[in-house]
């Protein structure tokens, strides 16, 4: 009897160091990290007409880090970035061919659905680019592309949106004011947080902060080093001390092929290739 | 390596490896006059050498203030930042090592005023080893030869290994007549000395492979110096 209720049974089932496992959910949990690289890029190659602007780059780059793209100027680095969301797409004699996967799907793919992809990737350019209607409409609007949701929610996506691109504090008192009376600063964070509002994976960042001053680009500098524990970041900066400074790894390409693609450290202290020494270290470009 | 948009930029890092090949030189003359001085009892050139000491400390200093402009307005990287800190480093191995060699020439003053003791030719030795490994490693520098910087570094051995045997040559010296002590003592540190300056040279020659091959050098260097563990027991075994 005694044998029977104090048997291993119970005391199995409740084991609260190996809590039971479902087998069928397991393999989509999370991966062990740099398992599968969040984006891998293979073999793209891109056209302006028939002009080849990519020449077969491949490389992989993980979540929640920040890649940085430096080249001189056409080397290739903003079109990369371009080819990741299909925005090229708006322009109907460029093309790509080659693969771009995010989580292992092709996004190129004919059957992508393209405003799903530029939810999940989202963009930010050089100049700011706020929609000419009031802060809280700049964030509301792509929200309420993809979802209907009653205001208290709506408001809370878009106070979450403007913290996190730190913003809030600044506008909170002013929502309702045009998004264009902002500060030029102020004006690129309104665009991050209208990129994050969406809730993408990715974020596409071309030359963010080129257009600014030291202190705000100091302040998207930083803001992009928050962003990063939750999205995967791609910046493409002329300014090779930003590169340095907010990036984990670094691609340098010219004339529209990858050169080396190492860890920021190592492209900044002692790069492999000479091409990259002599661009990191201001001898050409 | 071309050179940069910016031509100021080459200048500078040319003018600071200029500093550095001048400072090396002043380095080089303060051991050979700190080991001339020794052997040939020369209180006069023993001085100099101790007060050219300053020379080299100011050329540390600019080399110090260059380098620190550098760093503040160009933002080096890559092989350029690898030249800078690589001239700091050596710029402050030179300052010990022109240090070492007025250390020889301030006990070269004291040698002079006792009985010379036999070992004596031992030291010049080493200080001829030591000249050359200085000379080559500075070399190297300016050839940016990474070759013949492992050369020198595999050389410190030798240094060190006649720095050991001379070590128990001296001890026995001193047990066999107490009036050789204060001689014996004098040339003990004046080998350390030179030894030391190796030790340095070494230091360059590691400094060289970063600053060449970007990475620092492998392995561990041969020691040869023993002299930490020797033992010398007088020849009756001290027994009664």
């Amino acid at each position: 009897m005694i044998d029977k209720t104090m048997s291993a049974e119970p005391a199995r089932t409740a084991d609260p160091i190996r809590p039971p496992v479902s087998v069928a959910t397991a393999p989509t949990e999370t991966p062990a990290p740099g398992a599968r690289p969040k984006v891998e890029i293979r073999d793209l190659r891109f056209f302006y007409k028939s002009f080849e602007a990519l020449k077969g780059v491949s490389l992989a780059f993980d979540d929640k880090s920040v890649t940085a793209f430096i080249g001189p100027s056409g080397c290739g680095k903003s079109t990369l970035l371009r080819v990741m969301n299909r925005i090229y797409e708006l322009y109907p004699e460029q093309r790509a061919t080659g693969e771009v996967l995010i989580d292992g799907r092709d996004m190129l793919a004919p059957d992508q659905d393209l405003n799903l992809l530029r939810a999940k990737v989202g963009m930010v350019f050089q100049k700011p680019t706020p929609f000419p209607m009031s802060i809280y409409d700049n964030i509301a609007f792509g929200i309420r592309l993809y979802e209907k949701l009653p205001k208290g929610e709506m408001d809370g996506r878009v106070e979450a949106a403007l913290d996190q691109a730190a913003l809030w504090d600044e506008v909170k008192d002013k929502l309702g004011q045009n998004g264009l009376s902002l500060s030029g600063g102020q004006q690129q964070r309104l665009c991050i947080a209208r990129a994050i509002a969406v809730q993408p994976e990715i974020l596409l960042l071309d030359e963010p902060a080129s257009a600014l001053d030291p202190i705000t680009t100091s302040k998207i500098e930083e803001l992009i080093g928050e962003l990063k524990s939750r999205y995967c970041i791609a910046i493409v900066t002329h300014n090779m001390q930003q590169a340095a400074r907010i990036s984990d790894r670094t691609a340098f390409m010219y004339l529209g092929e990858l050169i080396e693609f190492d860890d920021t450290a190592t492209i900044f202290t002692h790069p492999s290739n000479k091409m990259t020494e002599e661009y990191v270290t201001g001898r050409f470009g | 390596m071309p050179e940069h948009i910016v031509k100021a930029y080459d200048e500078q890092l040319k003018r600071l490896a200029g500093t550095i090949a001048r400072m090396g030189g002043l380095a080089e003359a303060q051991i050979a006059d700190a080991i001339e001085a020794l052997v040939k009892r020369n209180t006069a050139l023993a001085s100099t050498t101790v007060e050219s000491d300053a020379k080299v400390d100011e050329l540390e200093r600019d080399i110090d203030n260059q380098a620190i402009q550098l760093l503040a307005l160009r933002q080096p990287v890559a092989g350029d930042l690898r030249r800078i800190v690589a001239a700091l480093r050596i710029a402050s191995d030179l300052e010990r090592i022109a240090d070492y060699a007025a250390n020889v020439a301030k006990r070269a003053v004291a040698l002079a005023q006792v009985a010379p003791v036999r070992p004596l030719h031992a030291v010049p030795r080493m200080g001829k080893v030591v000249r050359e490994m200085v000379k080559d490693v500075l070399d190297a520098y300016a050839n940016r030869d990474v070759d013949k910087a492992i050369a020198v570094w595999n050389r410190d051995e030798e240094l060190d290994d006649m720095h050991s045997s001379l070590f128990r040559e001296l001890l026995t010296y001193m047990m066999e007549d107490p009036r050789n002590i204060t001689a014996s003592t004098h040339l003990l540190f004046i080998a350390k000395n030179i030894e030391r300056i190796g030790d340095h040279a070494t230091n360059i020659a590691e400094t060289i492979h970063f600053l060449v091959v970007g990475t620092p050098l492998k392995g561990s260097r041969p020691k040869g110096d023993m002299t930490s563990f020797a033992v010398v027991q007088p020849k009756d075994g001290g027994a009664r």
